[in-house]
């Protein structure tokens, strides 16, 4: 929290020199707006979302907290409880809606996970607020025949225009680069584990669906109960059908730690393969050595390989933020934070007349972002809110940290 | 067969610390007739204890983790732990359910469930939000194979044995044969008469805590080398099944606890095996409603005159 006072100060000072020197665009004449990002700012995920919040407030700083004029005040809202250590659901649907209430928002960057876009954006989308995540992947949010029947439309009611949007590649593109790699790492019979969850049991699916196409046999398919205490008797299970390769689907914060000690236990040679979920530092300090060799997909490329505009920003970033180096997705939240603010500047540019017309200009601008050049590369929104890049990464967990593989196409 | 008998093993094992913790709620019960739901949460700081001890032996004394004698030294700090937390479950008795024993039955529960917040938050900010890996101090060495070459058990299982079993025939002993014990049953019974012969109540109630604290702690310490994690949401996923063990064993009686335990145990590890993890707790805890609706006080029910 200090930092994010630190941060928003140094934005305050930036400002005010901004406004002594009379230099262009004249800082927030247009009076103040709001956005907000919505992640789970306690629990396991708080190492990573403290990153985000520093990317977020990076890409303000960098435009001198305007945008077209208009001066952005931006809040760092929380959707997890300490309780339970993850997203919760209440507080999700309260953000959403404290965000509806605020005449002065205009765009909502979040969530971090899947299962929390899925309550928040049928209660955005009434209210025609754009909504951009840096991190949610499964597919059925924004793509129809991916998912469950009925998605995606049931997340838009009411026939209200699509307000939801992400910067990072779906699950359906992440589950075929697992199937895809676990076939180069010469996998031929693969178990598919996933937590049950809205994420995870996706991208099981999918990878599920995808390996008899790239030549890999499934064996067996279970769902684990992220409250239970140990799987060494499912471990055993799994270890009796002899597959070359697990696949587990899911997340660090239900029991993915147990989970790899306890097949780790079972079959110390077996491949294990999980997808971002997993990709961050709580999830290496609680699989422990079990970790080692762990191969995981990501819907994109690490911080350390990216380049050009977005070296750029894991070099300024790492100036900032020395103690608190990026982790898989602090360049999505930069990206999302950028196409946001820029997106309001288009928006500026057709001089609306109050904040819901600024909104609803924002939310057309955001859905019209196209060969978008940011940290990330040059991308585009396509007409389902999906990001046109497609590169995913694999990376492999050594000496207890992530080491970036190889590009899986 | 073997693939039946191995996932026996994992149940009976598994099964034996759920009883370990399931003995301190049914001990408690049986003498205040309270649910200490504080109980589980004293187990994970146990846990948590036995991970500082892992990290000092590791990293401060420079014990290799794979060693023996980081094993022997951490099974040394067994007694140490458990004098832990016998003392921190016996202080929740003096602070929080002392006060309230002549309250409306709801007061101390509700104190009881306070207590279980304060040692949840303890434990975070002891461990952070997070599992946390344990040293790989117990080693996972394969010790007995079956006939085909599988192999069936290891040097973790017995060790947990070596532990568990011991802990739970000590404690039927001591209730069963020693004054101090035949205090507890007495008390348990009828706690005014004990006083007007000349039973030190209090005493005997602050006894009855320290044991199952100290159970929790030998718990933890066998959790947190066994499954080599620690969590401080650990005293909800433990509690909970531990908390259904003593149900379903009868609650207030010991062996009950102890069967119920082992039940659980194995129906778990079963279900994991032969049928589907994500149906697990709803097995569990149908058979919990089953053996309730036809044995109401749990598989051996509670008797007034034999419970401690």
């Amino acid at each position: 929290m200090d930092k994010r006072k630190i941060g928003t100060l140094a934005a305050v000072a930036a400002l005010a020199l901004a406004a002594c020197s009379g230099g262009g665009g004249g800082g927030g004449s247009k009076g103040e707006v709001e956005i907000w990002s919505s992640l789970p700012r306690q629990g396991s995920s708080k190492g990573q979302t403290d990153t985000i919040v520093n990317a977020i407030n990076m890409a303000l700083a960098e435009k001198n907290n305007t945008a077209g004029g208009y001066t952005i005040k931006y809040s760092d809202k929380d959707d997890s409880t300490a309780a339970a250590g993850k997203w919760d659901e209440a507080t999700e649907i309260k953000n959403a809606n404290d965000a509806v209430a605020d005449d002065k928002l205009v765009a909502y960057i979040g969530t971090f996970n899947s299962g929390a876009a899925k309550l928040s954006i049928p209660i955005l989308c009434g209210k025609g607020m754009v909504m951009v995540s840096p991190a949610n992947t499964y597919p059925g949010l924004t793509k129809a025949g991916k998912g469950e029947a009925d998605e995606p439309d049931k997340y838009y009611p009411n026939g209200c225009t699509r307000n939801y949007f992400r910067v990072v590649a779906a699950d359906d593109l992440q589950g075929l680069a697992g199937a895809k790699w676990a076939a180069k790492l010469g996998a031929k019979n693969v178990y598919v584990l996933d937590d049950t969850e809205l994420y995870g049991k996706g991208i099981a699916d999918v990878f599920n669906k995808e390996a008899p196409g790239q030549g890999l046999t499934v064996l067996g398919r279970d769902g684990i109960d992220g409250k239970a205490t140990d799987y060494k008797a499912l471990a055993e299970k799994i270890k009796a059908t002899n597959p070359d390769l697990v696949y587990f689907g899911g997340i660090t914060q239900n029991n993915a730690g147990q989970l790899w000690r306890d097949l780790r236990d079972a079959m110390p040679s077996v491949k294990l393969m999980g997808p971002d979920g997993i990709l961050e530092d709580a999830w290496i300090q609680a699989a422990g050595e079990a970790a080692e060799g762990t191969y995981i997909t990501f819907g994109g490329l690490p911080a350390d390989k990216l380049t050009g505009k977005g070296a750029d920003f894991v070099k300024n970033y790492n100036a900032k933020y020395p103690n608190n180096p990026p982790q898989a997705y602090t360049a999505y939240g930069y990206e999302a934070a950028g196409t946001v603010l820029a997106a309001i500047e288009k928006a500026a540019a057709t001089n609306p007349a109050d904040t819901a017309a600024l909104r609803a200009a924002v939310l057309k601008a955001v859905a019209e972002t196209k060969d978008y050049e940011g940290a990330l590369g040059k991308w585009s929104f396509n007409q389902e809110g999906d990001t046109s890049l497609t590169a995913m990464s694999g990376n492999v967990v050594k000496d207890g940290k992530f080491v970036f593989d190889s590009v899986v196409e | 067969m073997e693939e039946l008998v191995k996932a026996l093993t994992i149940g009976v094992t598994n099964g034996l610390i759920i009883a370990l913790i399931a003995i301190g709620y049914t001990l408690v019960y049986g003498i205040l007739e309270l649910i200490n739901f504080a109980h589980a949460d004293v187990f994970m700081l146990g846990t948590a204890f036995t991970y500082f001890a892992t990290e000092l032996i590791v990293r401060g004394l420079g014990i290799p983790a794979s060693s023996t004698l980081a094993l022997v030294v951490t099974l040394m700090a067994l007694p140490i732990i458990m004098l832990m937390t016998a003392t921190i479950n016996a202080s929740i008795e003096r602070l929080a359910y002392r006060p309230l024993r002549n309250a409306p039955r709801l007061a101390p529960l509700i104190s009881a469930i306070g207590m279980s917040f304060v040692l949840q938050n303890i434990g975070l900010l002891l461990l952070g939000p997070s599992q946390k890996a344990v040293e790989p101090v117990l080693p996972r060495t394969d010790l007995v194979f079956f006939p085909s070459g599988a192999a069936w058990f290891g040097v973790d299982e017995i060790i947990v044995l070596g532990v568990t079993v011991p802990l739970l025939l000590a404690l039927r002993w001591f209730v069963a044969n020693t004054r101090q014990g035949k205090a507890m049953r007495a008390t348990a019974q009828d706690r005014e008469a004990s006083g007007l012969m000349g039973i030190d109540v209090n005493r005997t109630i602050s006894l009855t805590f320290l044991i199952a604290g100290g159970l929790a702690g030998a718990a933890g310490l066998v959790v947190a080398l066994y499954y080599g994690q620690t969590f401080f949401q650990y005293g909800l996923q433990f509690g909970l099944l531990s908390f259904t063990a003593a149900v379903m064993g009868g609650i207030g009686n010991l062996t009950g606890a102890t069967l119920g335990g082992l039940f659980v145990g194995i129906v778990a590890a079963m279900s994991d095996r032969f049928i589907e993890a994500k149906w697990t707790s709803v097995i569990v805890f149908s058979l919990l409603i089953l053996v309730l609706i036809f044995r109401p006080t749990g598989l051996l029910a509670e008797q007034a005159s034999e419970r401690a």
